[in-house]
Order: C-alpha cells, then sequence, then structure tokens
C-alpha cells in the first residue's frame, strides 16, 4: 500500500531528484506552490531564452543558487526542480542549506527508463540523444545509499508512476523548535548546575506550589531552563528529576547546556575528558538506579537545541543565538546553542573569549540564555544573559515573560571557585547596553531606511535626505545619547478667505471639526527658539538613565539636535534654575523620577538668532529704511514742481510706514540678554520621565502640569496661557477667535490650535498634532515688509500646504517613536533611528514660510 | 533703490537731453523685476537733479525662475535687502534707462557728450562689502570724493552694530557715460552679494563698460573677481582678455579661512606630502583617507604603485562630488578605477567598511569636531576600524601668534572647534595609544619654530597587537 502522505519540515529545501521526463516538474507543480519551486529549466530560458541550452547551464545553475539562496535567508521552503542526478549537483544544495541553515530533504523520483524514454519522445523540442536518460538512471542508482552521507535529513523515494499517483499531500511539520503557539507566561531559569535547594526555592519564590510533585503556578504559568542543569553542584539528579517530570508534564520546557551534552556524551560511553565538574555528577548518579540514568539519557537526547515562543518573539538557547539562526535547525545550530562561539582568544584567566554576537544582535526576538556567568542581568539589544552564577556562590535567576522582571534567590553557598572572578565589572558605571550605545552604527541610519513607528506606520527615509542628516548630525549634533527626541515641524492653517489676511483662526478649526476632534486647546504661540529640554536632579541620574559621564545635569538643544547654549557654563547655570524649579514644586516626587524632557521655546529669539537677526532681519530694516527715505524725500521734492509723481510719493510713503512695522514686529522679539533671568523658557510637553512617556495625556494635563511647575521661578519659567474650546459650540469658536485677535492685535505671534488629546487619530491614520494661526504683523517678518500690500497678499494667498502637512505628521510619529523606545530602554540606535529620521525628513525641500 | 544725480554743469537742462529724459514728465522703465521711475526733483537754472527710483517686486523677485542660485528655499530670500538697495538691479536699470547715454549718443546735443560736467552722486543705501576701504579702492583712483554714512543696524540695539549699508555721496569732474558706466559696474562689485545674473555674456558686458578705465584700475583684480561673482574660471578669462600676459591666478580674497596667508598653499602641500611619506613608509597596501575633503591627498596617493586600495571617506557630500571631479574618476582607466573608492561616512559612526585597512589617515579633521565628539570619534578609528597605521594631522595653536592676523585666541578656520598646543595633542595621543595598544610618535610638519613649533602637528600611530588571521599583517612585514 503506497504512502497517501510524506511529512517534510516544513522549512527545508527540498532537492528533486530524478532523470530527464521523469515526471519531478509534474510533481513539484501538483504539491509546491509555483513561487516554491526554482527549476533548472526555466532559469536556463531566462539567462539564455532557450530552456534547453546546455551552454547556459552555469549562469542558470548561479541564477538558481542566487534565488534560493534569498529564499532560504527569508525562511522560505524552496524546491529545486532539476535532475541532480550527480553528486557534485547536490553537493552545492546541501551545504546551501546548510549555510542558511534549514534541512536539506531528497525526494527521489525514481523511475522505469523506459517510462522516462518514451515521455521523453512526445516531447518534440527536447532532443536528448538516446544515452542520456539511461545514464541518469543509472547514476541515480549509484547515488541512492549515498544520499544520507551527503547530508540529506530525510529521503523520500518513488518508484512507479503508481505510488507517485497514490499521494495526495506532504505535509510540513512544524521544526522541534517552533513553540510559537506558546504565549506563556513563561519563568526562563538561568544555568543551574545541580543547585537543587537553590532551584526549589526559586520556583517556589516565582508563586509555584507543589502539587503532586509538580510545582504548578496559579496563573498557569511555566518554566523555561536555559540549560546546563548538570555538573559542579551538589544535587544534580534532584535538579533533573525535578525539571524531567516538569517539562513531562507539559509545565516546562528545557534546551540543553553543554554540560548535559557532555554529561549524555559519558553516559553513551563515548570518551570525554571529565573535568569542569563532570566528576560530581558521574558520582551523583552512580547513586541513582539504572533505569533513571536510562531516563536521564532519553531525556538529554531529546532536547530540542533552542526555542522560538510566542509568535517568535521570545527566543531562549543556552548560549543565545544569532538572528539568522532563529527557528532553524542545522549542526551549527545546534552548536551554537550550546558552546556560542569563540574569537579563537584565551583570556587571562585561560578561558576562552566569547565572541560577543549579543554586541552585534539587531533582532526583532528576545533572546533570553545563560552559559556565561554575570553577576548581574543586563538587557543588551533584547538580549539577555540570566546565568548568575549561582553554583559560583552568584545567585540563581529567573526572568519573567512576558513582564521582563527578574526574579533570584542568593546561593547558599560557593560549590565551586569561578575561574574568571564573577564579579569582575560588577561596578562599571554604565550598563552594558550604554557602553555599547556609545558608538552608533552607521549601517543603521544611512542608505534608504523605513522606521516602523506606532502611530505613522512605516515612515521611510530617502537615501538623499539621509546623505544630509548625516552631515549635520556629525559636525553640528550633540552627543546622540541626549537626542531622545526632535520636535516634528508645524503645519499653518489653511489660508484665510479673508480680506488682509493669510492666516486666521476659522480654518484651524474647520480642520480639526473635519477630522472628528470635538475639543481643541490654544495655546499662545511664543516667538523663540524650539528647544529640548532634559534635567536631571543630579549627573548621577544622568549616568543612569543615559549613560552619559561630566556632560552636567543636563542639556538644552535645537530642533536640529545642537546646542542651544554656545558655552557649558551658562547651559548648566540655566538648567540649574530649572532643577531648582522641579526640586520646589515637587515634580520629582510626583512623577516618580529623577529627570524630565521638555518640549519649549526659549526665550528671547535675539538670543540665539542673533546672526539673523543682525545680518537679515534688522539689515534690512536699516536697508529699507535708508533707501525708503531717501525716496520719499526725493518725491516730495519732485512733487513740488511735478504732481504727476504724487502716486508714486504716496506708494513709498505706504513702503515706508510698512518698513517700522516690519521692524516693529521683530524688535518685539529681541531683548538683550546679560543675565540668566533674561531667558524665559516656556514649556509646553512633558515629553518624558523615567520610565513614561507623556503623549497618553491631554495637552490640558501638559498645561496644567507645566503650569504648576513654572510658578516654581516665574522669573525663568513662562506658563503658556490657552483656552479650551468645544468645536460643537459657536460662542467657544468665537471666544478662542476673538482672543487671537487679541494677541495679535498686541504684536503677538498668534496660536497654536492642537486637538485635545496629544494622539488624534480618524480613518485616515493621525491628525496635525498641531496647527499655528500666525498674526498678521508677525507675519512680516516671515513674508517680508510689504506682504501687506493687496496685490502681493493675492498672490500670497496661492500656497500650498500638503508638503508641509505630510511632513509634520512623519516628523510627530517619528518624534513619538523616539521617546517610546526611549522610556522602554531600546537600544540607543532604535531611538536614533527616530531622530536621524526627523533630521533627514527636515532636508525635504518645503517653502520655509509655512 | 534710489540714485540721485546732480550736475551744477550751466546750463543745467544740458543733462536732460544728456539722459534723453524729459524733465517735466515722470518716465516708467519696465525691469524683469518690476519698474523703475525717472524723476527730476529739481531744475534750475544752476542745478539739475535727476532720481533713478526702482520699485522692485519683493514677491515677483523670489518666485522668478532663473533667480540667485543655491536653495531656493531659504527664508533669508523671502525677508530681502533687494528691493531698498542699490546692487545688480540698480546697474541693469541704469543700462535700461540711460543707454543712449551710456552708449555716447545726444541727438539733440551730440557736442555733449564729450563734455566733462562736474557730477555730485547719491546713492541712498548701498551695501558695501569691506566698508569704506573698499569704497576708497574703487572710488579714488578714477578722480571721485566721497562723502559716506554708515548706518546702524538697529537704533534700538546699539550692541548689534554697524550695519554694510552706506549712504554715499561722490562728487567728480566726467562724462555722464564714464559717470554710468563706473556706476554700472561699481555698484554691484561694493554691494559683492547675490547678483541676478551670471553667464558668458557677463565678460563681454565688463569688458565693454569698463573698456576705458578698468585695465588701469588698480582693483582691477577685484572688480573683475566681485562682478563674475566669485565664478573663478569667468574671471580668469576676464582677468586674461584684460590683461593678456600679467596674470595671476591666485589674486583671490580670502574666503572663511582666517589665516596661512601666501604660505597657505605650500604648508598645505606640505602636510600632504608628509602624511603620503608616512603612508608610504609604513609599507600600507590599502589605505583610508578619513575626511577627504576635495581629494587632494587622494590624488597623491593614487600617483603611488605600492597603494592597491584607497578610500576617501568625508561626511560631506558636495566634497566628495567635487573630489570625484578634480580626480576625474570617470575617466580614469579600469585598473586605476578599481584602485580607487570614495564614500559617504562620519567619524562619529562606526562603519564596516572602514575595518582592516592597512593605514587610515585624518589630515585637519579632528578639529572639525567638538572636543565632546572626539570620543565617538577615537572609538571609531580605534577600537572598531584599527588600521595597522593612523595619521593624524592638526593645526599646532602654539603657531598661531605668528600669525599677524589672528588676535589672541581666535582660530585659524571658523569651523574649527578647538586648536591643540602641542601637549594637549600629545596628551589625548598618549591615552590613545595607551587605551588603543597603539605606539606614537609626533612630528612636526612644516619649518620648525625654536619656541613655537610647527605650524602643523602630527601623530603617527602604529598598533602593537598582531591580529592572527588578517592578511594585512602578511602584506606588512613589520
Amino acid at each position: 500500500m503506497p504512502n497517501r502522505n510524506i511529512h517534510i519540515p516544513e522549512l527545508s529545501l527540498v532537492v528533486l531528484i530524478g532523470a530527464s521526463s521523469s515526471g519531478k516538474s509534474t510533481f513539484a507543480r501538483k504539491f509546491f506552490k509555483p513561487t516554491e519551486i526554482v527549476s533548472s529549466d526555466h532559469c536556463r530560458a531566462l539567462v539564455s531564452d532557450d530552456e534547453n541550452s546546455l551552454e547556459a547551464s552555469t549562469d542558470a545553475f548561479d541564477l538558481a543558487r542566487f534565488i534560493t539562496a534569498k529564499r532560504l535567508k527569508a525562511g522560505l521552503l524552496t524546491v529545486i526542480d532539476a535532475t541532480n542526478v550527480q553528486e557534485g549537483a547536490r553537493k552545492d544544495w546541501v551545504r546551501l542549506a546548510r549555510e542558511y541553515h534549514v534541512l536539506p530533504v531528497a525526494i527521489v523520483i525514481n523511475m522505469p527508463e523506459k517510462l522516462c524514454s518514451e515521455r521523453n519522445k512526445t516531447r518534440p523540442d527536447r532532443d536528448l540523444g538516446g544515452h542520456v536518460i539511461p545514464q541518469q538512471i543509472s547514476q541515480l542508482k549509484r547515488s541512492l545509499r549515498h544520499l544520507k552521507l551527503e547530508g540529506f535529513r530525510h529521503i523520500i523515494e518513488f518508484r512507479t508512476p503508481e505510488e507517485v499517483d497514490a499521494l495526495e499531500a506532504i505535509i510540513r511539520d512544524p521544526l522541534y523548535n517552533n513553540k510559537k503557539h506558546e504565549k506563556g507566561p513563561l519563568d526562563i531559569i538561568g544555568d543551574v548546575h545541580g543547585c537543587y535547594d537553590e532551584l526549589v526555592a526559586l520556583v517556589k519564590e516565582l508563586g509555584y506550589e507543589n502539587k503532586d510533585g509538580l510545582y504548578q503556578h496559579p496563573a498557569g504559568r511555566k518554566l523555561v531552563f536555559v540549560g546546563d542543569l548538570v555538573d559542579r553542584g551538589p544535587n544534580t539528579p534532584g535538579v533533573l528529576r525535578l525539571v524531567m517530570n516538569q517539562v513531562h508534564a507539559g509545565l516546562a520546557y528545557c534546551v540543553p547546556g553543554n554540560h548535559d551534552a557532555k554529561l549524555l556524551k559519558w553516559m553513551n560511553g563515548k570518551e570525554v575528558t571529565i573535568a569542569h565538574g563532570l566528576q560530581e555528577s558521574i558520582d551523583q548518579l552512580q547513586q541513582e538506579t539504572p533505569a533513571f540514568r536510562e531516563e536521564v539519557k532519553k531525556f538529554i537526547d531529546g532536547l530540542v537545541s533552542h526555542y522560538v515562543f510566542d509568535d517568535g518573539k521570545l527566543v531562549v538557547a543556552h548560549a543565545g543565538l544569532r538572528e539568522e539562526m532563529h527557528g532553524r535547525g542545522s549542526g551549527a545550530v545546534r552548536e551554537f546553542c550550546m558552546y556560542g562561539e569563540t574569537t579563537g582568544e584565551i583570556d587571562e584567566y585561560g578561558l576562552p573569549v566569547r565572541y560577543n554576537w549579543a554586541a552585534e544582535y539587531k533582532g526583532k526576538a528576545m533572546v533570553v540564555y545563560g552559559h556565561t556567568p554575570v553577576p548581574e542581568p543586563q538587557w543588551l539589544n533584547r538580549t539577555i544573559d540570566i546565568d548568575t552564577g549561582c553554583v559560583f556562590g552568584g545567585k540563581l535567576t529567573a526572568l519573567r515573560y512576558p513582564e521582563k522582571e527578574l526574579v533570584s534567590v542568593p546561593a547558599a553557598r560557593e560549590y565551586r571557585v569561578s575561574k574568571r572572578p564573577l564579579h569582575l565589572n560588577a561596578n562599571a558605571p554604565l550598563t552594558l547596553q550604554q557602553q555599547h550605545d556609545d558608538v552608533l552604527d552607521l549601517a543603521d541610519v544611512t542608505g534608504k531606511h523605513i522606521v516602523e513607528t506606532a502611530y505613522g506606520n512605516k515612515i521611510t527615509i530617502r537615501e538623499e535626505n539621509a546623505i544630509a542628516a548625516l552631515e549635520v548630525m556629525s559636525r553640528f549634533a550633540i552627543n546622540p545619547k541626549w537626542m531622545i527626541y526632535l520636535p516634528p515641524t508645524m503645519s499653518p492653517s489653511e489660508t484665510s478667505k479673508l480680506d488682509g489676511y493669510l492666516e486666521y483662526p476659522t480654518e484651524a478649526f474647520e480642520y480639526y471639526k473635519t477630522v472628528g476632534v470635538e475639543k481643541v486647546i490654544c495655546e499662545e504661540k511664543h516667538m523663540g527658539s524650539r528647544v529640548v529640554v532634559i534635567v536631571g536632579r543630579d549627573e548621577k541620574a544622568i549616568l543612569q538613565t543615559f549613560g552619559i559621564e561630566k556632560e552636567g545635569i543636563g542639556v538644552v538643544y535645537t530642533r536640529t539636535g545642537r546646542n542651544y547654549f554656545n558655552d557649558k557654563k551658562t547651559e548648566q547655570d540655566f538648567l540649574l534654575l530649572v532643577n531648582n524649579a522641579l526640586e520646589r514644586s515637587g515634580f520629582y516626587d510626583r512623577f516618580q523620577t529623577s529627570w524630565v524632557c521638555l518640549d519649549a521655546e526659549l526665550m528671547p529669539w535675539s538670543a540665539k538668532a542673533q546672526s539673523l537677526l543682525e545680518s537679515q532681519y534688522g539689515s534690512v530694516g536699516a536697508a529699507a529704511t535708508q533707501g525708503l527715505s531717501g525716496a520719499v524725500e526725493a518725491l516730495q521734492q519732485a512733487a513740488v514742481r511735478n504732481e504727476a509723481v504724487l502716486p508714486l510719493l504716496e506708494k513709498y510713503k505706504l513702503k515706508k510706514e510698512q518698513t517700522n512695522q516690519f521692524i516693529h514686529a521683530y524688535r518685539r522679539y529681541c531683548w538683550p540678554v546679560h543675565k540668566l533671568t533674561d531667558y524665559k523658557l516656556a514649556p509646553f510637553h512633558i515629553l518624558a520621565t523615567e520610565g513614561k512617556s507623556w503623549v497618553d495625556q491631554s495637552h490640558e494635563w501638559h498645561m496644567e502640569n507645566i503650569q504648576q511647575l513654572c510658578e516654581a521661578d516665574p522669573a525663568v519659567l513662562m506658563a503658556t496661557p490657552f483656552r479650551t474650546v468645544d468645536l460643537s459650540d459657536e460662542a467657544s469658536i468665537q471666544e478662542a477667535t476673538d482672543w487671537w485677535l487679541f494677541l495679535t492685535a498686541k504684536g503677538g505671534e498668534g496660536m497654536v490650535v492642537k486637538p485635545f488629546h496629544y494622539i488624534h487619530t480618524h480613518k485616515k491614520g493621525l491628525v496635525q498634532p498641531a496647527i499655528k494661526i500666525r498674526g498678521q504683523e508677525y507675519l512680516r517678518i516671515i513674508y517680508g515688509p510689504e506682504y501687506t500690500t493687496p496685490e502681493n497678499l493675492n498672490r500670497l494667498k496661492s500656497r500650498a500646504l500638503g508638503a508641509k502637512r505630510s511632513l509634520a505628521l512623519r516628523e510627530f510619529a517619528l518624534g513619538v517613536e523616539a521617546l517610546e523606545r526611549f522610556t522602554r530602554k531600546e537600544p540607543l540606535r532604535r531611538v536614533h533611528e527616530c531622530v536621524f529620521g526627523v533630521l533627514a525628513l527636515e532636508s525635504e525641500p518645503v517653502d520655509p514660510r509655512l | 533703490m534710489l540714485l540721485t544725480i546732480t550736475s551744477t554743469h550751466q546750463p543745467a537742462a544740458d543733462l536732460s537731453y544728456l539722459l534723453h529724459k524729459h524733465p517735466d514728465k515722470v518716465h516708467q522703465i519696465d525691469l524683469s523685476t518690476g519698474s523703475a521711475y525717472i524723476f527730476y526733483p529739481e531744475v534750475s537754472a544752476g542745478k539739475c537733479t535727476v532720481c533713478l527710483l526702482l520699485d522692485i517686486d519683493p514677491i515677483g523677485l523670489v518666485r522668478r525662475s532663473g533667480g540667485p542660485r543655491g536653495n531656493d528655499f531659504a527664508l533669508e530670500q523671502y525677508v530681502n535687502d533687494r528691493p531698498y538697495v542699490a546692487s545688480s538691479f540698480m546697474s541693469a536699470a541704469i543700462v535700461k534707462a540711460f543707454s543712449t547715454a551710456m552708449n555716447g549718443r545726444c541727438k539733440d546735443k551730440p557736442e555733449l557728450v564729450s563734455v566733462a560736467m562736474p557730477f555730485e552722486v547719491q546713492i541712498a543705501a548701498i551695501p558695501v562689502s569691506g566698508g569704506e576701504a573698499v569704497l576708497k579702492e574703487l572710488f579714488e583712483p578714477l578722480g571721485y570724493t566721497m562723502e559716506l554714512q554708515r548706518h546702524p543696524v538697529d537704533p534700538a540695539f546699539p550692541e548689534w552694530g554697524e550695519s554694510r549699508y552706506y549712504t554715499l555721496t561722490l562728487k567728480n569732474i566726467l562724462t555722464v557715460q564714464q559717470l554710468l558706466s563706473h556706476l554700472y559696474i561699481l555698484i554691484p562689485v561694493c554691494d559683492n552679494d547675490k547678483h541676478y545674473w551670471i553667464g558668458e555674456h557677463e565678460i563681454e558686458k565688463l569688458l565693454e563698460k569698463g573698456k576705458d578705465w578698468l585695465a588701469t584700475h588698480p582693483a582691477r583684480a577685484l572688480i573683475t573677481m566681485r562682478y563674475l561673482k566669485h565664478q573663478r574660471s569667468l574671471a580668469n578669462q576676464a582677468m586674461e582678455i584684460l590683461l593678456k600676459d600679467e596674470i595671476s591666478g591666485e589674486e583671490a580674497e580670502s574666503g572663511s579661512e582666517n589665516a596661512e596667508p601666501e604660505e597657505k598653499k605650500r604648508v598645505h602641500d606640505l602636510r600632504l606630502e608628509a602624511v603620503r611619506d608616512e603612508l608610504v613608509q609604513a609599507n600600507a597596501k590599502t589605505v583610508v583617507d578619513l575626511g577627504c575633503g576635495e581629494g587632494k591627498l587622494l590624488k597623491l596617493l593614487l600617483a603611488e604603485k605600492q597603494f592597491e586600495t584607497i578610500v576617501g571617506m568625508d561626511v560631506s557630500y558636495r566634497c566628495l562630488e567635487i573630489a570625484k571631479d578634480r580626480l576625474k574618476l570617470d575617466k580614469l582607466p579600469l585598473a586605476q578605477q578599481q584602485r580607487i573608492r570614495l564614500m559617504q561616512g562620519s567619524l562619529t559612526y562606526r562603519d564596516a567598511r572602514i575595518e582592516g585597512f592597512d593605514a587610515a589617515a585624518l589630515v585637519e579633521v579632528i578639529e572639525h569636531l567638538d572636543e565632546a565628539r572626539l570620543a565617538a570619534l577615537e572609538k571609531v578609528v580605534f577600537r572598531y576600524a584599527k588600521p595597522v597605521d593612523v595619521v593624524i594631522t592638526t593645526p599646532n595653536a602654539e603657531y598661531n601668534k605668528k600669525f599677524d592676523k589672528l588676535q589672541a585666541g581666535q582660530m585659524r578656520h571658523s569651523d574649527h572647534r578647538f586648536e591643540w598646543t602641542r601637549a594637549e595633542f600629545q596628551q589625548w595621543g598618549n591615552r590613545i595609544a595607551e587605551e588603543y595598544n597603539y605606539s606614537v610618535q609626533y612630528k612636526p610638519v612644516g619649518e620648525e619654530d625654536a619656541e613655537v613649533g610647527a605650524l602643523t602637528q602630527m601623530a603617527v600611530f602604529t598598533t602593537k597587537q598582531m591580529i592572527i588571521g588578517k592578511n594585512r599583517f602578511l602584506s606588512n612585514a613589520k
């Protein structure tokens, strides 16, 4: 009775083996998706327009190999449809499968010669010559018994057309390591090494209760062991018994460690050097029954190199695992899982120097491992080593998943002296991650990049913009460890239809109404410099949070990541004032934090824009005053003798008046700074504090909390006046409009309208996080002194906001993403790619007057 | 925007004939960027005053294509002094408004054309780059006496200082054609800012309008250079035509480089040669020039057969484009092309592409980074890239006192973030060597002064680490 089903691993490289016309392609088409099949004939055709061209074979093979490699890299099952009757041809496929850690599977279509020859005759396009098929079949038959030796892990053979026809399905079995459906919660336990008492204590500490000899958790949690259960410690059999019972009862998972594997070798009678605590295991197991020892052998032998849990979000392996090996199966994967990688060097304690795969890890999955004893578990690029050297007198540690909490119990004693002192770098000021983050990698920012954000979906950073950002970032920006946020650009309202106005509140309110916002907040807009302010209680807080040493208690940086202050001392003195206000207002305690990141406007404008004022605004004022005074004077003189110049005189008088207004407009934002209190800082967002970004709060919440802070030092801190507006209430809208008219009549910059909640989405995604409505007089600084002349204003009214708005949304999403990644304590590169993205987007060409 | 010309020539009305503009009318002339008006505030028996008033459309100015080159989106263009000052727009207006006079014609009174008259010219607001000295240099050789008044940036903020705008009054006795040709060329030369033109035909205009006086003007190099807006190739072409065999290509004005005046070129070459020699001596086969700029060192390295792989890296894409042009990379024979590669990169990000080189050079690079960011640079170079040899040059701050132009504490270049004394450089270098297991030697570049040392200091680092399995050690027999 022929098989109706066959099984292959879900991730495998299937190599079809069979003579020409044996039916391989038909077979492949029947059981595999067209995209899964890489056919030599097809590749031949692609490179030569002739699928029978023998001359094209080499290039066709290169192409097939290239496609296959790309597919295997992506973790896709692939079928090689070629004769593959020679060992040389198969060898390459096996090598490729190993390179990508997928299992090679041989499916042999071993059909009678007669059948092949007959079928071949019906194919007029293929004249193989009479000798070819018999030769292929004889090669195939000779190959059959070597396939296993060649490295094929599964070999399936069909000998008759009937067998082929009887096959109904090829079933793809998940790999043993695939536990993606297991979502936990889990408690992952580090290297136990026979420390039974500590294990029991830890399991109880984790909340498990012993019921009928099994440890069970009321919340249904399960245990995961990272391996190295045995050797060195006092009670290896006890540990093995506990773990085996748990695993057999479906209450635990276990991956093998190098010690476990070596013990198995010894138990199987293989020759091993008895060292590194193996003797203890041997002695202790001697006390156990042969049946128990058999059970141990079977248990260790059945352990799977690593597990992939929770839809791929968690990987557990004894010595950790590179991303490209997750969920793969090969000897190399097993080897890596148990032994890790070494650099080939030997350290001063005579131990091999381990290759720091975690430092280069950029995967999304969390990797939990053991193997190397460390004094404290520390996160590095989403990986964590939880072997805290219990057997060396350290402690036994568990990581709670998904909570990411560490739970540990101390070792009862030092069972064994570690060759490499356990507490060697225990007092380094920076965490592993912070040390690692000292230098960012160029590969993470250059070229075209896509950043995934929670609110703005995927944001593409184009190569040319990344080029510009790299230069700015490298030449001018502050230490990237500070840069946890860059503010987005802000769009003005749609152009007003009212005479004399370019911007007016109506359009902003209308916009928010159409995107389903019911309530907005209007904040007075300050005219200074946009800054991000980070302040810590002290340098220690900064060191702990940001991993920055000797750069003071904080930083004030601009929207392009540059230092706001030219000298460090002024900056630190200024931050001290802010810090005092934070202390006095009880902010640190209220927010349970030792630092804060504020989004703010720092005034006066003239303090930072001095050169712009002198070279641009002041200069234009001076030039216009002189030029126009001369013109008006000459025209007045000419008017005495010639009335024809009168219209011209009027025109130039108006220009002169506009110039005065222009000068008046910018002067308002300038005042000399002689002492710290000449600066005014107006914060408007509390961006982040310890472990928390505050973008989930309403703007009213931000305003109120900031107000409270500002009261602590009104000399430097300035609360921003605001109004909350109900968009369904005309009176409320009118009141806000009147307020804007009042503010701008005084010459104010205007106001910013924001949706009540920091983040507001509607059916098309994010809505504008803020819209500015600038006052008539202020706009002279932007559009020039004469912009209000009707013929000028009418032309200026045709302006397009699309690009600016799109930019504002993308930058906003990136900024928020940066904050959230930072507060989640993600690696700096993940934060940096977002702020780098903001800077890159800023180099997109957009009308700067908007 | 306002040019006032007064003549006391008798009869004063002759001026209006010469200018071909009726004194009782307001004349309007269309310009590509707005209009110009001509009117006469005063016409009496003894005095005639004519005004040329520009009315430049500030919105049109920005929208017009073919405007000033560079970043079309710089905010500065929108708030612009151009409508209010005398600039190249004024020249364009002069040519259009007074074309007959400029061409030396006068239909009604042709005899007036060659009459030298007493003129007083007032320009209400003219930006002058270089201030009074430049004005003198430009106008005095032509016989003018001047009065000038400089205006503050904003009288409400005296601390902002003086602006670059002057009210300029010029007096001279000359023909109207001479007067107009002087103004036509010298107004934009004073301004030295955006010119709303630049092209091949500008040379012709310059030569035509200046034919009688420019060749003998002592400031002709400055005039040509500025008039053609620093387009050196155009400027050189014009100078060639002007001066035939007197050419001197190096008569440029100083840019943002603060020092190293005539020594500059020599020292720069010396420095590069010294670095090249170190790399040659180091027996390096693969070299990377970190901060290669416009590729001057790369050019020297290409000439040495010893170097099999030469990589130039810079953070400025613009520089790399210039380097590509200068090295004529596209035109090199294939074998040469394969030896050299340019790429954008940064010294504050680690970069796998620069790992494994025999040698790296950082020529006048470190001083362009904030001192605090050097912590990243040193890791990028010495911890990750780990070349066998590293050659670093940087200015020797002690030498600065030998530059007359530099004030105490001032640095040589506006983008230098620091300049180190020899002791400071060596302190840094020694720590690096210690921390990353390199040996280091310091060498002066250029003539060494007994007291302050050489202009440039150089450190040559060599790794003490043997890395087995890296072929660079095989190629580098040390």
